[in-house]
């Protein structure tokens, strides 16, 4: 036992004094390495947590939102719709909705304008998300004039802004009454921009969307499943555009990878020649290959799994957030809520660690076989 | 002692370019001595230094080991004597690790690390621990007189002293028999004497000494105890100097 | 200390910061804040990822024609709008 640890030890020893031999390739194989587990990573603690995030929203979602479409696009709802669907058997509430954008021309940023009638505003009181307060450079009592449908001002003043940590949903909101949202886009009365509907039974829920569409042809009802189901589509990691680019990364690295690692220069050949005639066998050759792989591998992927940790849920993923901001002037502050997934990670390990390990060690496999005496012999 | 019996190897048996390298050699070398194997090059001076030292099995033919019984890993019921050539892959490589040292005609030094570690280098499979044969590493180094080159790169040496480091990094694992194979072809004349010095102080320790070389130098050493000649693989002419 | 030993012990190092990672996770999990009730209560279907366009914002919601709505040549926002398929509603919708 000690000696098989000791033999272990010892032929560790001496693949990192070879891996020092050749220190620039090695740091670079190295650094390459380690940037490809950061990045996909990241990716993947970002993602989860974005997951999580969304998971957590959305079941707060109303089970059923029903849309009218007028000439193939989203148009207002007509309020006496929802005392109609109300009657619907298993229909427990519908609620109105209002809500819509604005567009501020000072800054060239969209924001979510929402009617509530919560306590929290008031006539000319409104709450504001994180995002709008700081690029208006707002503080609460401060008075904001909105420009309404007609480009008079709508004098609001801020009764308070939503901390950070809500950035996720609130981050461009403006919250104000329906009075005032009425008042700033002219909304016509008596119409809402979607229903949302609450069911009793959850497994009725199809059965009552299609109630309602069979009674109003016109509207479109959509499931909490279906945005559900699309949330999960987005956030998939392995689908878009992001897991695309790094998977030519990816492939980029392994072709790199493979290439260094198969490639048996004549020195190397050369070297394991002398370690065969001198004593070494077959077992220890590979042994020795086995610990040049794993170094480079195992650091690359323990030191890049923690590192993206820290990347994504310590400094908020500063590397996406450029991909991700695109040309928006709102732009959340990612505090996320970090979640590992053991099975990506494990995913990871066997997609990154493994298949490089094995292209050290496989083309050794000739070469060590060799009789010892070659080395005599040459 | 070493007992060799009708030793032959052929290679590339059954086919057009077939030729046999050590021809029905039969030999026996005492222990504790110099034996220099003599002979123009293809005279299978090399061959059978290779199979002698385990690092190739003979066509066909025997080899007994007297007397080194203590040293194997396993149990042996022959007393103290083995016959190598039957003994399956692991068990001749144990022997060869812990019997044989080895002096290779280019040196055969790894590149880019230290002398210390060129040293220890066939100790590292053999699971002792490495402060023991580290500090025997640094007694061999100061027996040649290279400890200060201890931790220098290995191709910055010259042929004396990568010689001197060949012969340390064979005596590390304490093996009683020396194997080496043209040892002087790259080293002038002072550095070969020097050479045939070291390898009598050697077997004042007690070590058995092959070398196969067709240096005058070498076989004309008055410290080499037995020559055998050599050529077309065959023995031609036996002799001890004494 | 030899060579074989710094690197373990180095690996080991970053071996426990790895497996602390979910320790950590859950612990931040648990403490947490959660969601404002006040934004709870208005029901949002969607994340506040990017905003750069009404429907990148509110994706759940936008339907198929969204995309055409900014510019007729901007079929797409990049990255967004390569993330994003449309919401494709059930059979009952036009």
């Amino acid at each position: 036992m000690k000696r098989a640890l000791e033999r272990h030890l010892n032929i560790l020893d001496f693949t990192l004094a070879s891996l020092l031999r050749r220190k620039a390739k090695n740091f670079s194989l190295l650094a390459v390495y380690l940037l490809v587990v950061f990045m996909l990573a990241s990716l993947q603690f970002f993602v989860t947590a974005l997951k999580r995030e969304a998971a957590i929203i959305l079941s707060d979602t109303p089970d059923l939102i029903v849309q009218r479409l007028s000439a193939g696009r989203q148009d207002l709802v007509p309020v006496g719709y929802a005392e109609e669907i109300a009657r619907i058997r298993g229909v427990t509430q519908v609620r109105p909705r209002l809500w819509g954008y604005y567009y501020d021309a000072l800054n060239g940023a969209n924001y979510t304008v929402i009617a509530s009638d919560d306590p929290m505003v008031a006539p000319s009181r409104a709450a504001v998300g994180a995002g709008v307060a700081k690029t208006r450079n707002l503080a609460v009592g401060d008075l904001v004039p909105l420009t309404s449908y007609d480009k008079t001002p709508l004098m609001v003043e801020i009764g308070s802004i939503f901390p950070h940590s809500s950035d996720l949903i609130a981050a461009d909101m403006i919250i104000l009454t329906p009075e005032d949202f009425k008042l700033l886009f002219n909304f016509p009365k008596g119409q809402a921009t979607d229903l949302a509907v609450s069911v009793r039974n959850p497994k009725e829920l199809s059965t009552v969307a299609a109630k309602i569409a069979d009674r109003f042809p016109d509207s479109r009802p959509i499931l909490k499943s279906e945005i559900q189901r699309t949330y999960q589509s987005i956030f998939d990691w392995r689908g878009g555009m992001t897991l695309i680019i790094l998977a030519s990364a990816l492939l980029s690295f392994i072709i790199f990878a493979w290439d260094r690692a198969t490639g048996l220069s004549a020195e190397e050949r050369k070297e394991i020649g002398i370690l065969k005639s001198i004593g070494w066998e077959t077992s220890d050759v590979l042994l020795l290959k086995f610990w040049e792989g794993t170094v480079i591998s195992l650091t690359a992927f323990l030191l890049g799994v923690v590192l993206a940790y820290g990347h994504v849920f310590f400094l908020s993923a500063p590397l996406f957030a450029q991909a991700l901001k695109g040309w928006s002037v709102i732009y959340p502050r990612f505090q996320l809520v970090p979640v590992v997934d053991a099975y990506q990670l494990a995913v990871l390990f066997f997609l990154t660690v493994i298949p490089y390990t094995t292209a050290t060690v496989v083309p050794c496999w000739r070469a060590a076989t060799t009789d010892p005496d070659a080395a005599m012999r040459s | 002692m070493i007992e060799l019996s009708d030793i032959t190897k052929t290679f590339n048996t059954g086919k057009q370019n077939q030729f046999t390298a050590v021809d029905n050699v039969t030999l026996a070398i005492e222990p504790q001595q110099i034996t220099v194997f003599k002979g123009p090059s293809g005279s299978g001076k090399t061959s059978l230094l290779s199979i002698i030292g385990c690092m190739a099995r003979p066509t066909s033919g025997r080899i007994f080991l007297h007397g080194v019984a203590a040293a194997l890993p396993f149990r042996n019921d022959g007393g103290e004597t083995v016959e190598i050539t039957s003994l399956p892959e692991r068990f001749l490589n144990e022997i060869r690790r812990s019997t044989f040292g080895f002096i290779f005609q280019q040196f055969n030094l790894v590149r880019g690390i230290t002398v210390l570690e060129n040293v220890m280098l066939p100790a590292y499979p053999t699971g002792e621990g490495r402060a023991d044969f580290r500090a025997r590493a640094e007694n061999l180094l100061e027996q040649f007189n290279i400890a200060r080159l201890a931790g220098q790169r290995s191709e910055l040496l010259s042929g004396g002293e990568m010689q001197r480091v060949a012969i340390a990094r064979a005596l590390i694992n304490n093996p009683s028999i020396i194997i080496a194979d043209e040892p002087t072809a790259h080293l002038d004349s002072k550095l070969s004497h020097e050479f045939m010095e070291i390898v009598a102080r050697l077997k004042g320790e007690g070590k058995t000494v092959l070398i196969a070389s067709h240096d005058p130098v070498v076989f004309d050493s008055p410290h080499i105890d037995s020559v055998v000649e050599m050529r077309d693989g065959a023995v031609v002419s036996s002799r001890s100097s004494r | 200390m030899r060579r074989s030993l710094q690197y373990l012990l180095l690996t080991g190092a970053v071996l426990a910061l790895f497996l602390s990672l979910p320790l950590h996770a859950r612990y931040e999990q648990r403490h947490a804040g959660t969601v404002l009730k006040q934004l709870r209560d208005l029901h949002v279907t969607d994340l506040c990822l990017v905003t750069e366009a009404r429907y990148t914002r509110h994706l759940a919601l936008a339907d198929r024609h969204a995309p055409f709505q900014e510019h007729p040549l901007a079929l797409e926002h990049f990255p967004s709008g390569s993330l994003i398929l449309p919401n494709i509603s059930r059979g009952a919708a036009p």
